[in-house]
């Protein structure tokens, strides 16, 4: 079969995007972080053209150009070479569209997965700063170091109990 | 509301839509947010704690990922509209976001005085981190309704990342104002030194009047700025806050240094690229 008469579908886009890893949290698929916001075909009479839309998940992510390189990088690889990244902005992504099985992988990796609601102990107030359950020993008797960690998406905690820090994925 | 104050409102809408204000306008937030990213990364390998220096440096990608989206969508609307702002000499369109950055003179920025001054020491830094997040805070709110969808959207994004500064700048503002003896007089030397500076946060000019209600912007910002600072055990000072300047192109000597270092590379290779 000659790979570059073949003809994608939209549906097979979004499969061969699952291969394009997030290259800081590597577990993580794009699709599984959600920042995939439209995938289009076209047919150019030149070949299929693939359109794919990616947010930031923070103004600054450096990631961002290499995600865009990884993207061409995976379709290229079968036999698509018309590709055009598209970025948007609005609205801004939100760690709600991280899907649940990528939630699941982050924990495995290690970095505690965003959770919405946590009601301080002590306190009695919803906030990030206590609470977050720890990856390596479960325990929700954990405490904040610093807001930012690692990358900008993530903060800094530590387990009371287990007494290793950990990464936190923020709620965004 | 009644008739007299719709017809106002869409008055300001007509000219908050006018492209020379508008690149004039996304310039000077674009500008605010390069210098203050360009002067918190000097931190970086030098903060108080590992933890600490992580944090700042991820503060300052924050600022520069906004002054990014502010250039890339000003050079969109310069070369839209062909209209060429105050420039160094020798560039031609279509115009980038670098050009924007690295290839203008100090005059022709229109940052705040504020984000140009040297860190000092660690409290004065934070407490210049406190003062700019809430500003930010405050005008992204408002450019959520911005009637420039792209600028909206950047506000959008821009405002989830500056909670998190507000957050922590103003824990800072907290523990060392609140703190020991020393820290609180430190503190209270560095709010002494920056509290005129903040005044520039509210100035009118053409170019801004009809897209920020700088009103309520400062309304805001002293309600906010002044209860965390009240809990610092800080007093707040009484002296005017008489700094200007910046909005027209006239800075403190401090910018000039600033740029020497930022633009260095694009001034000897233009247009190079990584």
């Amino acid at each position: 079969m000659d790979i570059h008469t073949t003809e994608y579908t939209v549906a097979e886009i979004w499969q061969l995007l699952e291969k394009v890893a997030d290259p800081e949290v590597p577990v993580l698929s794009i699709l599984d972080l959600g920042i995939v916001r439209h995938v289009h075909v076209e047919d150019t009479g030149r070949g299929q053209q693939v359109e794919v839309t990616i947010t930031p998940t923070y103004s600054g992510c450096p990631a961002m150009d290499m995600i865009a390189a990884n993207i061409r990088i995976e379709l290229m690889m079968v036999g698509i070479s018309l590709v055009k990244i598209g970025y948007q902005l609005s609205p801004a992504w939100t760690t709600d569209w991280m899907t649940d099985s990528g939630k699941e992988k982050l924990k495995a990796y290690g970095i505690a997965p965003p959770v919405a609601l946590v009601r301080d102990q002590e306190t009695g107030k919803i906030s990030e700063d206590r609470g977050i359950p720890c990856p390596q020993c479960g325990s929700v008797n954990t405490e904040l170091i610093s807001h930012f960690g690692s990358t900008a998406c993530k903060a800094l905690h530590r387990c009371l109990d287990c007494k290793e820090p950990f990464d936190y994925f923020k709620c965004h | 509301m009644n008739d007299q104050t719709m017809d106002v409102m869409d008055t300001n809408k007509a000219s908050a839509t006018n492209p020379q204000l508008l690149i004039t306008y996304t310039l000077h937030v674009a500008d605010n947010a390069v210098i203050m990213s360009q002067r918190l990364s000097e931190w970086t390998g030098h903060g108080p704690a590992l933890e600490q220096d992580i944090a700042l440096t991820n503060i300052a990608l924050d600022y520069l990922g906004q002054a990014r989206n502010f250039y890339q969508h000003a050079a969109m609307l310069i070369n839209e509209h062909r209209l060429m702002p105050a420039f160094a000499p020798g560039r031609t369109y279509p115009l980038q976001e670098d050009d924007l950055a690295y290839h203008r003179l100090e005059h022709q920025f229109s940052n705040h005085l504020l984000v140009e001054l040297p860190n000092d020491h660690w409290g004065q830094t934070v407490l210049k981190v406190f003062f700019f997040a809430h500003h930010q805070m405050g005008i992204y709110q408002q450019l959520l309704k911005d009637p420039d969808p792209q600028v909206a959207a950047i506000a959008e994004k821009s405002l989830k990342e500056v909670k998190y500064h507000v957050k922590w700048s103003s824990d800072w503002v907290l523990r060392l104002g609140d703190g020991t003896e020393e820290s609180h007089e430190k503190m209270q030397k560095a709010l002494q030194y920056l509290w005129p500076f903040t005044g520039e946060f509210f100035e009118k000019t053409s170019w801004n009047e009809d897209r920020i209600n700088l009103e309520a912007l400062q309304q805001v910002w002293d309600i906010e700025v002044q209860s965390v600072l009240e809990q610092s055990t800080l007093l707040v000072p009484s002296i005017t806050r008489f700094q200007t300047g910046g909005l027209k192109g006239i800075h403190t000597e401090n910018l000039g240094f600033l740029l020497a270092e930022m633009q260095y590379l694009q001034r000897v290779y233009p247009d190079s690229n990584w």
